[in-house]
């Protein structure tokens, strides 16, 4: 491992990290990439350089470290796998918005607005009180969660 | 014992699956449901022998040794009592239940076996002598008593209910868990048996004996807890009598009753238990008497008797836990035979509302003598088995110094208490408490709703005759008495109970209970008056919801600060923390090696700077293409790198993969729009830098730190040993692929497969023949056909490229054991000769290469690398044991073909379904085209289009 090499691994994962905190798929696949790149220069600059570990074309302790190797060989497999898939949620994405941005969750910012539960407080309040007793009556009918679910309105 | 939980168990589960075929047929159901407790019944009359004489039951099973957690059963005096309860009830109950429910249902079927189930959970929970196994046991009975109240699951207020007793029980069973715990450890032992034979003491202790408290009140509804119980009378009558009036709300009771005789005298202990008893007994007796509820009337009854049970148990001394097992039986006996007559006469009226029930008609005589019986019991009138555990109670406190008078006071007051409202579920159950005015309720003109039959009404006459036998004759209890109290405390000796004796202050108190019972009664007016100020009291069922509400609100308050939807923010939390917390310990270890060589060798410096201006240069263009086409670069970079490092194997791949990618990335980024639209503003961007900086700072210091690790020997130097003798081949790389982390590729494989699936299904979503388009899919954007004019130079040309590319492709493949190359490699290549058949002639000529779908081809791949994985097993081998064997082949001559190579031909395979399946997700369908008409170029000679008819 030398210091350019740690260097050049330390740049990649940082545009990788960069490109990740942006909203366009297209990005996030090319720094999902590069970070990938950087991992694998990790792998196969911090062990030993040689020669192509084949048995039989010269002395065992010169070859270069077979295990990561073998590691980063998978890892450059599934990352076409993983770009694939992302390519398909832009492609996706494309399909119904005709961008491949990411916007914000909708359903996520829902279940920070009202309770999906209002309906057990509400029955909950109907139930454990009783029934038949002047004290249901009593009850306080106007918490801010009887809201039904949904009603909120959201941003776009 | 085992055979009596495992007979529950089994039955139970028999009759939830029966209860829909058999609905129809009623009597063979309950018959059914009816025998694991009858079973318990007769088990126990076998063993009560032994038991009286003092003698226990036991049964260990090994469960999880390491924790501590045998499966420990055991039968003692204390134990037999409670399942006599458990067991008598839970037969008269079915019995009971087969009346009740006169119209059988699949719900009804369903209800019976959740009965069997808490049965087997309430029996095992009497048993366990394992603290772990009871707080198992003791979660059952919640579960099972959450789906019993909430059977009705219709009701949005049963489901209110049932999630209101699990909320209440199930927090307190969790601190409980934590009492156990601690408990267990100061102990060193889980066994209950032995920790009360050598009970451990301290401050630890007493908070576990706190949070074992708090379990048992929420359990046994004792104030301020309570408020779940009357809730959970929403549930049919059967369920009320057997898991809320007679067992399940006894569990906390039976807990401090074990606990009482050796912990009384810890300091808190008594204060607590007693105080929170007594305060029970008397507020549950005042709400009693405001209910209109008959049912409600009973539960508050229950929670008031219950607290007088938690407070006699608490007290602790050897007087007390006789009276308490006095009181637990024949509570079991009035109150269950009071909770039927309940459900008759709701049954048959439709009511049980005070107001409305009207007086009972002739034929009722049977059930209105049991439900006189039963109350006068619960008052405590003499003669009666209420009255003989009331006086044994009072004795207990009889001269034992002020904290017992006053506990003495407050029960006489609940005593007054009970026989008030003992007296007016008489009195409302008669009849005399509806509106005076003679009309004719609704419910008495229901047609069909006479008077109960006998069959009904037998079980709640079972139990008054019990209350009365024991009553006037109550040392045919001594035996079963005395055991339990011996087993809680071996100070108790024998145990002699007697209906008369002599003038003492028990019997004064008992006369003074019943007299101020009845004077409240017959002033129920002024007194009710008076209890209607108690509403405007803080009431617990309001503070339950307070809390449930209070909880809703933290929660999303949380979620509305943790979960604001955005990607780009949940990102960047993940990678800055993934950053910063390893990167604070990096800083603060002592483990600098000193700067490492700048540059290993000069090659790499012009290889790091191509790798580092296109990487910026595939984050700086504005075109979505080149990015795209940088970051390829940046991977052929990468496979010079590859080779400088001696890595062929990885240089060929990546080379592959990045024309592969290229491709796809072109088939998608063809749809999107050319360039990203405008920069996000300064501020992002200065804290996307800031991220980045950090992650890559990070990245950095790690990698002088692992690069600075220099071990002796390395497990690689092994690998490379023994490739060759153990893995039959010379490619190391490729060994530890298909041989020595040959699990680790099927692995992989899998997920590449589980990729492409969802790839395709992502991708062609909607976009199936005939299949309407998916909601808020624009119809007019789907991938509009593209006309292909196709040239026969082109298309011989590729076919022969692609030909020998193949090839290619299977060399890698088979020589990839011995030279750089093998099944991920070659797959690749293959995929890279796929894509040049797409260019050629469209999707249908990437169909035509394979007979099968791509699914097939990606699926039979991994199924073989499975296959070879699994083969070894069934030979009696390790799973990917390695075999081989030589051929002698004409032409080629010898060659040895070894398990790994089928292993890598599955690898092979998979990589190809995977190229497949991109193109037939991105992929152009040009089978829709109409061909061009006139002299255009010649389509019908070229051989692709002979063969596309092949394929149509």
């Amino acid at each position: 491992m030398s210091v350019l090499m740690a260097f050049t691994a330390a740049v990649l994962f940082g545009i990788g990290t960069y490109l990740l905190l942006q909203r366009k798929l297209s990005r996030l696949i090319i720094g999902l990439g590069l970070i990938g790149h950087g991992a694998n220069i990790v792998f196969v600059t911090a062990t030993r350089r040689g020669r192509p570990p084949l048995i039989g074309s010269g002395d065992p302790s010169a070859f270069a470290d077979p295990l990561p190797q073998s590691l980063v060989l998978t890892a450059i497999v599934i990352s076409f796998g993983t770009t694939a898939l992302l390519l398909a949620l832009a492609y996706r994405s494309w399909l119904l918005t005709a961008d491949d941005e990411v916007s914000d969750d909708i359903d996520d910012r829902m279940v920070g607005r009202d309770s999906p539960d209002a309906e057990v407080n509400d029955a909950a309040r109907d139930a454990s009180g009783e029934p038949l007793s002047d004290a249901a009556s009593e009850m306080p009918t106007d918490l801010p969660l009887d809201v039904a679910p949904g009603s909120g309105e959201v941003a776009p | 014992m085992i055979v009596i939980l495992a007979l529950h168990l089994v039955v139970g589960i028999t009759v939830l699956a029966l209860a829909g075929p058999l609905a129809a047929r009623h009597w063979p159901l309950f018959a059914l449901a009816g025998v694991p407790a009858l079973a318990t019944v007769v088990w126990l009359a076998a063993a009560l022998p032994t038991i009286i004489d003092g003698g226990v039951r036991t049964s260990t099973t090994q469960w999880i040794p390491q924790l501590g957690l045998d499966f420990d059963l055991r039968l003692d005096g204390f134990a037999a009592l409670m399942l006599v309860l458990v067991a008598g009830v839970g037969v008269l109950v079915v019995a009971y239940a087969a009346r009740y429910f006169t119209h059988p249902t699949t719900r009804n079927g369903r209800l019976l076996g959740l009965l069997v189930l808490f049965g087997g959970a309430m029996t095992g929970l009497v048993l366990a002598d394992n603290l772990l196994v009871l707080y198992g046991f003791w979660e059952l009975t919640s579960v099972t008593s959450f789906l019993l109240i909430g059977n009705d699951h219709e009701e949005p207020e049963a489901r209110a209910a049932a999630l209101h007793a699990l909320l209440v029980t199930g927090a307190g069973a969790l601190a409980m868990l934590g009492g156990f715990i601690v408990l267990g450890r100061a102990a060193g032992t889980y066994s209950l048996s032995a920790i009360l034979q050598d009970p451990p003491s301290g401050t630890a202790v007493t908070v576990a004996l706190v949070l074992i408290l708090l379990g048992a009140f929420t359990k046994s509804a004792q104030m301020p807890f309570h408020s779940w119980l009357p809730g959970a009378m929403v549930a049919p009558t059967p369920v009320s009598t057997y898991l809320h009036s007679a067992t399940m709300v006894k569990a906390g009771v039976y807990l401090i009753a074990r606990l009482a005789p050796v912990y009384a005298t810890v300091d808190m202990w008594r204060p607590v238990v007693v105080t929170v008893g007594v305060v029970t007994m008397v507020g549950g007796g005042l709400r009693a008497l405001r209910q209109h509820d008959l049912k409600l009337l009973l539960a508050y009854g229950t929670i008031s008797q219950l607290g007088f049970m938690v407070a006699v148990f608490g007290w602790g001394t050897a007087a007390s836990e006789t009276a308490g097992c006095v009181m637990l039986l024949a509570h079991g006996a009035f109150k269950a035979a009071a909770f039927m007559v309940v459900g008759i006469v709701d049954h048959q009226y439709g009511t049980r509302d005070v107001r409305r029930v009207p007086r009972p008609g002739p034929g009722w005589g049977p059930a209105m003598i049991v439900a006189v019986i039963a109350s006068a019991s619960m008052a405590g009138v003499p003669l009666l088995f209420g009255f003989i555990a009331k006086e044994a109670d009072f004795a207990a406190f009889v001269d034992q110094g002020a904290g017992a008078a006053l506990a003495l006071a407050g029960m006489v007051l609940g005593s007054v208490l009970t026989a008030a409202y003992s007296l007016r579920f008489v009195a409302g159950i008669a009849g005399r408490l509806a509106a005076p005015a003679p009309k004719p309720t609704e419910a008495r003109q229901r047609p069909g709703h006479g008077p109960p039959t006998w069959s009904f009404v037998l079980p709640a006459a079972v139990l008054a005759c019990a209350s009365v036998a024991f009553g006037v004759v109550p040392r045919l209890l001594d035996g079963v008495v005395g055991a339990a109290a011996d087993s809680l405390d071996a100070a108790v000796g024998d145990v002699h109970l007697a209906l008369w004796h002599g003038f003492t202050v028990e019997l004064a108190l008992s006369a003074f209970a019943l007299a101020g019972g009845v004077l409240l009664f017959l002033g129920r007016r002024p007194v009710g008056a008076v209890l209607a100020l108690g509403g405007h009291l803080p009431s617990a069922s309001r503070a339950y919801l307070r809390t449930l509400r209070g909880l809703n609100t933290v929660a999303d308050r949380t979620t509305k600060v943790t979960q604001p939807g955005s990607l780009p923010l949940y990102l960047g939390v993940i990678l800055l923390t993934a950053a910063v917390v390893p990167g604070i310990l990096l800083l603060g270890g002592d483990w600098w090696p000193g700067w490492p060589h700048v540059v290993e060798v000069p090659v790499h410096v012009p290889i790091a700077a191509m790798l580092i201006v296109l990487a910026l240069a595939a984050s700086i263009v504005r075109r979505r293409f080149s990015g795209a086409l940088f970051l390829g670069m940046v991977g052929y970079s990468m496979a010079g790198l590859f080779i400088i490092q001696g890595a062929p194997d990885l240089a060929l791949t990546q080379v592959a993969i990045e024309t592969l990618s290229t491709v796809l990335f072109v088939l998608v980024l063809r749809r999107l729009p050319d360039r990203f639209e405008t920069a996000p503003g300064a501020a992002r961007r200065t804290v996307r830098v800031l991220i980045a900086t950090t992650v890559g700072a990070f990245v950095f210091l790690f990698t002088i730190a692992v690069g600075s690790i220099d071990p002796p020997t390395t497990v690689s130097d092994t690998m490379i040993e023994q490739a060759y003798p153990q893995g039959d081949g010379r490619n190391v790389v490729n060994v530890i692929l298909v041989d020595i982390r040959g699990l680790d590729t099927l692995g992989e494989i899998t997920v590449l497969a589980a990729a492409a699936v969802g790839t395709v299904a992502l991708a062609r979503a909607g976009r199936r023949p005939g299949a309407p388009a998916a909601t808020g899919v624009r119809r007019e954007r789907q991938p509009p056909p593209m006309p292909v004019a196709r040239l026969v130079t082109i298309d011989v040309s590729v076919r022969i490229v692609f030909a020998a590319v193949m090839v290619g492709s299977v060399w890698l493949l088979f020589a990839g054991h011995n030279q750089p190359g093998g099944g991920f490699v070659g797959g690749i290549v293959a995929g890279a000769a796929v894509s040049l058949r797409y260019v050629a002639g469209g999707l249908p000529e990437v169909r035509r290469l394979s007979r099968g779908k791509p699914w097939l081809v990606l699926g039979s791949g991994v199924a073989i690398s499975a296959a070879t994985a699994i083969m070894p097993l069934l030979m009696g081998g390790a799973v990917l044991q390695t075999g081989a064997h030589t051929f002698d082949l004409p032409v080629l001559g010898e060659m040895k073909v070894t398990s790994a190579l089928v292993f890598d031909i599955g690898v092979y395979l998979a990589v190809i379904g995977l190229a497949l399946m991109v193109f037939e997700s991105f992929g152009d369908d040009t089978r829709t085209l109409v061909a061009p008409e006139g002299p255009g170029p010649s389509i019908e000679q070229s051989p692709a289009a002979v063969g596309q008819e092949g394929f149509a």
